[in-house]
């Protein structure tokens, strides 16, 4: 009775924290006096080489995160030296004028353009002094990168949601290494429920009753992985807030792992119904051979798109919606913008959820799929 | 336009630190973590079959508890009955054994009494013959008192045996 007050409370909290501080990248946008809600938008959910906390796009509060470029050597600096470079506006093809930063200190010879890194190149000389700029081709420079392995937000996040996932799940066989086959307690009694629900509705409800010890451990990963990044997701300050699960490239990733372990695991039987389905005249077969080879490839491709899109859409509503007090500039439209935030925001605690468990959910049907016997 | 392009600095710290995260928990937090919950719902099982074996075995006694009482009862009954059986026995036997004595008594008593009754009876008749052979010599005497008299009573008995 009493945890479940203290959890109400916590709820409470981030609830709390959510309607308010989901103003911050909003208000310090307006600050700059155009608003763009696009831009913001777009700006908050990409990733980024610094942390903004607050105050304004330039010389506001900022944690800056290490540059990791490899160019001829290895070379780490902070990001500061970007952000606080100098700011160089060019003439485009086009007409249009671009503006990009260009790095000072260890940072120099690059130049920081929409968070991509590219390589400066020499133009000529001015006063003795070599000149290198960024060529704009369109709306993209034309010059090279260096391959950037920077910490950037959203590896930072990447780095604090697993190493909080550790913890948390450390703690819990901490209690039952110690403790042995008891009632569980704390921690391990909230997250047992949901571990027994990923082994028992997700691995042994859709995976072969003699085989699903095998991929239990990877569903679970799959699944506390996103759901716990999608709640961190959802808190709208550092050192959670980014938009780490809504990222093509982390989807990307775990659909990719989805699509291995799938093709890893298929058996004798997988393969036969993909290479010659059985049961349909021989002309139908070989024409059903690429269109199972595609359906292999849309099957995690699906999983990669449904959670990218899905989270994005989230933090794009929140952010949309507390934007409409700033666009009309009267504090009057926040008795409608704040109930509608709010409201997608609660919605979106149960999307976390969702999105995790349908992913681990898919993961293990197309697994279940892979490994299934033949039984006609 | 990158906001759907994947970014190949993410996707290699993603690929290294999801791969690390999953080996560091499938080897020390989901194995144990399972090994626990597997072995907890075990003996939650085993505990409710010894349950229910218990319940049938504790069945089991009381029916068996039940048969022996029955029997007890059953072997009591018995006992009772041949005991009055018994009891009933011997009070026929020992009313019989009076109703015999009785009746030998009084078999005893009546030959007594026949026996008494002969002896009386011949006692009466060696009286009534000695009376007879007293009154038969008074009245030979008094016949014989005379010669023609005494003629007269050969004469009679010798008719008379004659005639027989």
């Amino acid at each position: 009775m009493q945890q479940a007050g203290r959890l109400t409370s916590l709820l409470q909290y981030i609830l709390f924290a959510l309607s308010f501080l989901v103003f911050q990248p909003v208000a310090r946008a307006s600050e700059e006096g155009n608003f763009n809600v696009g831009e913001m938008i777009m700006h908050h959910i990409k990733d980024a080489h610094e942390w903004h906390v607050a105050g304004p796009e330039h010389g506001g509060i900022s944690v800056y995160l290490p540059v990791i470029i490899y160019d001829n050597g290895l070379k780490v600096f902070s990001s500061k030296h970007f952000y606080h470079g100098l700011e160089v506006e060019v003439p485009g093809k086009d007409g249009a004028k671009y503006t990009y930063m260009e790095g000072v200190g260890p940072a120099k010879g690059y130049a920081l353009y929409h968070e991509e890194i590219y390589k400066l190149e020499q133009i000529g000389n001015y006063h003795g002094q070599p000149v290198s700029v960024l060529e704009f081709h369109g709306e993209h420079p034309h010059n090279a990168s260096p391959l950037d392995l920077s910490i950037t937000k959203n590896v930072a996040s990447l780095l604090m949601g697993s190493f909080l996932i550790l913890i948390i799940m450390l703690s819990v066989a901490r209690f039952y290494r110690k403790n042995g086959a008891v009632a569980p307690k704390g921690a391990a009694k909230f997250l047992e429920p949901l571990i027994v629900m990923v082994r028992d509705d997700i691995a042994k409800a859709n995976i072969d009753h003699h085989k699903y010890h095998k991929y239990v451990p990877y569903l679970l990963t799959i699944f506390f992985f996103i759901w716990i990044n999608n709640m961190l997701g959802l808190i709208p300050i550092i050192p959670a807030g980014a938009n780490l699960t809504g990222n093509i490239t982390i989807t990307l990733f775990l659909a990719f792992c989805t699509l291995l372990v799938t093709v890893f695991s298929g058996n004798k039987n997988y393969w036969g119904h993909i290479f010659w389905m059985p049961g349909i005249p021989v002309p139908m077969k070989i024409f059903m051979i690429p269109i199972e080879l595609i359906g292999i490839l849309t099957k995690p491709f699906a999983l990669m798109i449904r959670l990218f899109a899905n989270i994005t859409a989230g933090h794009i509503i929140v952010l949309a919606l507390i934007s409409i007090i700033f666009i009309n500039k009267n504090v009057a439209w926040a008795g409608l913008s704040v109930p509608m935030a709010l409201f997608i925001s609660v919605l979106e605690i149960l999307v976390a959820f969702l999105q995790g468990f349908l992913f681990a959910m898919l993961s293990a049907l197309f697994i279940g799929a892979a490994v299934e016997e033949a039984h006609h | 336009m990158d906001l759907i392009l994947p970014d190949f600095g993410l996707l290699v710290w993603t690929g290294l630190v999801f791969s690390l995260l999953l080996f560091l928990l499938a080897k020390f937090a989901w194995k144990p973590i399972l090994s626990a919950v597997n072995a907890r719902e075990q003996k939650i099982a085993e505990a409710l079959e010894l349950a229910e074996k218990t319940k049938a075995e504790m069945q089991a006694l009381k029916a068996e508890n039940d048969q022996i009482l029955k029997t007890a009862r059953a072997e009591r009954d018995g006992i009772l009955k041949e005991a009055k059986e018994a009891a009933n026995g011997m009070v026929e036997e020992a009313k019989t054994k009076a109703k015999e004595e009785a009746a030998k008594i009084v078999e005893a008593a009546r030959q007594n009494i026949s026996s008494e009754k002969a002896a009386a009876m011949a006692d009466l008749k060696n009286h009534v013959a000695a009376l007879s052979l007293e009154i038969a010599e008074k009245v030979i005497r008094q016949e014989l008192s005379a010669d023609d008299k005494q003629k007269a009573l050969a004469d009679k008995l010798a008719t008379e045996i004659k005639m027989n």
